[in-house]
């Protein structure tokens, strides 16, 4: 027990200090420092289609998959800010997976249309289902967003609109690989470094008020079911779009686009990469996606080790892998020693 | 509009499930006037200020506000017409540094509302406002998370919070609980200027040596009903009133 008596201190790093304020400006160092962890990770999402060659297409289509998965977490991540848990992402993909279907096979329209038109659509659809159950809090909120897709999964069933339990396929696809990746990493980057400004913003601020004390926010005047609407159509619209996207690519919308999967691989990925930060869930969704295509080769035992993988870096790491990485790059730790009495004596007891 | 009196209830009723929380109480408050509402612990002080402001439905009766009904009025729209109140546990939002906190009802549609209030930058006026509250400008305090403020500033916090809104009516719910003597006697004159400024105030409390130096009149409530009202030397020498603090101390010097 060399750390009796000592206790941890964190220190923010000078670098970190200066680069907050002006000074940020003030030598080439102090730019580097603070955007080169987004610059290296917007240059290695542009850089990687071009490789092809090297990495093969199965590869390209594994961060075509992390993208759409942190798009979704991305909105689970914009929900959770405003005090909403969802457990059911997947109302959302599907919704913009249909509503693309639909209106491809009914009146023809290329993917540059119904794409835009069916996130639009789609997130204006999700937010009127929702609209009803936005009073509720916690786990009353989150248990009806899971049931939400079991529900529209029943009524194709049972209604055989929009294809039934056939779906519809055939669908128009989009353009070659190197485009369509293109496509959806900026889109992603465009909603990663948006929703961070956005909650940088007075309106922003509001929104993640309404998590920690709503009542509060209440007597400050605002409506909060308005604002709860407003977050559920912002979080639904990246949502929609990855389900819209998915479905071009596939070239198919079907009754998969609701299944749990896309529920749950953006609430890992959000959990695991470490909520609130935006950046924090996409690059869960970067880590989580492509481990589960490493792990194809174990057969069987694929799900046993992804999930001690999940489990090992939640009990580690609970507030997750960005932010941990983000504390190191911004802080430095150091033991110091206790002052006489108080603390210090009792860690001398226990340690002794 | 300025004739009639700011606010009136008639014949409030709240009950909770059999539980008759406020039994007919009725009142009136003129613009500018300052009102205490005291009684024991569970008299309903807390319940009539939810049904003022909109927290809580009022199973009967009536509230006019500026001589316009607002019964069962949503709580937002209650601020919108100009009411602000604070929390008996006040609970800032904790991760914020206590300036942002502000920047809320800063931000809300009333304050953007009125004349100039689109305009500036909120983390400015927030400050001049905290400093205002006896947040020292040049110290750390303003810009420190909420959370690990001590208790005294989270009630000045509060206190702020509701003046951001610059608000005709104030309504205080026990805003010196739990706060030291020193701690009260910093806040004391910030609410002696809020009444001196010509704002209606209502305060809830139960220090009532200090609520007698703002308030002209009190409303004293025992299970739910109102057993006097007046001058507060009056008040107290009721004998009903000095029944129902029976057992609870009472320090009392007008």
């Amino acid at each position: 027990m060399n750390e009796a008596g000592y206790r941890r201190e964190r220190l923010d790093r000078g670098i970190k200090v200066r680069t907050d304020d002006i000074f940020a400006l003030s030598s080439y160092r102090e730019i580097l420092y603070l955007t080169l962890p987004r610059l290296a990770a917007i240059a290695a999402l542009l850089v990687f289609p071009l490789l092809k060659g090297v990495t093969g297409i199965y590869w390209q289509n594994v961060v075509l998959t992390a993208c759409t998965i942190a798009l979704l977490a991305l909105s689970w991540d914009l929900l959770h800010s405003v005090g909403l848990v969802s457990l059911g992402q997947a109302i959302f993909f599907g919704a913009g997976a249909y509503a693309t279907g639909f209106f491809s096979q009914h009146f023809g329209w290329p993917p540059l249309v119904t794409i835009p038109l069916a996130t639009a659509v789609g997130a204006i659809f999700c937010t009127v289902l929702l609209y009803p159950v936005l009073r509720l809090r916690g786990i009353y909120f989150a248990l009806i967003t899971f049931a939400m897709p079991l529900l529209l999964t029943r009524v194709i069933e049972a209604t055989k609109i929009l294809g039934g339990n056939v779906g519809m396929s055939g669908l128009p696809p989009l353009s070659d690989t190197p485009l369509d990746l293109y496509l959806i990493i900026t889109v992603m980057l465009i909603c990663v470094f948006g929703f961070r400004r956005l909650f940088d913003t007075d309106y922003g601020l509001v929104l993640k008020a309404i998590r920690e004390n709503d009542r509060s926010v209440m007597a400050a005047g605002f409506d909060l079911q308005w604002y709860r609407t407003q977050a559920v159509f912002i979080a639904a619209i990246p949502g929609a779009f990855a389900g819209a996207f998915l479905t071009h690519y596939y070239q198919f919308a079907g009754l998969p686009a609701f299944s749990i999967e896309y529920s749950i691989l953006p609430l890992a990925s959000a959990i695991v990469g470490g909520p609130g930060s935006f950046s924090g869930v996409a690059l869960g969704a970067f880590m989580l996606v492509p481990l589960s295509e490493a792990l194809r080769s174990f057969g069987n035992l694929r799900v046993v080790i992804y999930s001690i993988v999940v489990v090992v870096f939640i009990v580690i790491l609970p507030e997750g892998v960005f932010n941990y990485l983000q504390r190191k790059y911004y802080q430095i730790e150091r033991l110091v020693p206790m002052e006489e009495g108080g603390n210090g004596q009792r860690a001398n007891i226990a340690g002794s | 509009m300025d004739s009639g009196p700011i606010l009136r209830a008639v014949d409030l009723c709240k009950d909770f499930g059999g539980i008759r929380a406020v039994d007919r109480v009725s009142f009136e408050l003129q613009k500018g006037e300052t009102l205490g509402i005291i009684g024991p612990n569970g008299s309903g002080k807390s319940t009539l200020i939810n049904l003022i402001t909109g927290f809580v439905k009022p199973s009967g009766g009536r509230i006019f506000y500026q001589g316009r009904d607002i019964t069962g009025i949503a709580p937002h729209k209650a601020v919108m017409l100009g009411m602000a109140r604070s929390f008996q546990m006040p609970r800032p939002f904790y991760n914020m540094p206590a300036y942002k906190n502000l920047v809320i009802p800063l931000f809300s549609p009333r304050t953007r509302r009125l004349k100039g209030g689109r305009y500036g930058d909120r983390d400015e006026v927030a400050i001049h406002l905290l400093e205002d509250m006896g947040f020292e400008r040049d110290s750390n305090v303003p810009y420190q998370p909420a959370g690990v403020l001590p208790h005294g500033y989270v009630k000045r916090l509060e206190l702020a919070r509701c003046l951001a809104l610059e608000p005709d009516l104030v309504i205080l719910d026990e805003l010196f609980s739990g706060m030291s003597m020193s701690e009260v006697a910093g806040v004391l004159p910030l609410i002696e200027r809020i009444a001196d400024e010509g704002k209606t105030l209502i305060m809830v409390e139960h220090r009532l040596r200090e609520l007698f130096r703002v308030v002209d009149r009190v409303i004293v409530l025992n299970f739910g009903r109102k057993i006097a009202e007046g001058a507060p030397d009056v008040v107290m020498a009721n004998p009903e009133v000095k029944e129902s603090y029976l057992g609870s101390e009472v320090e009392f010097s007008a």
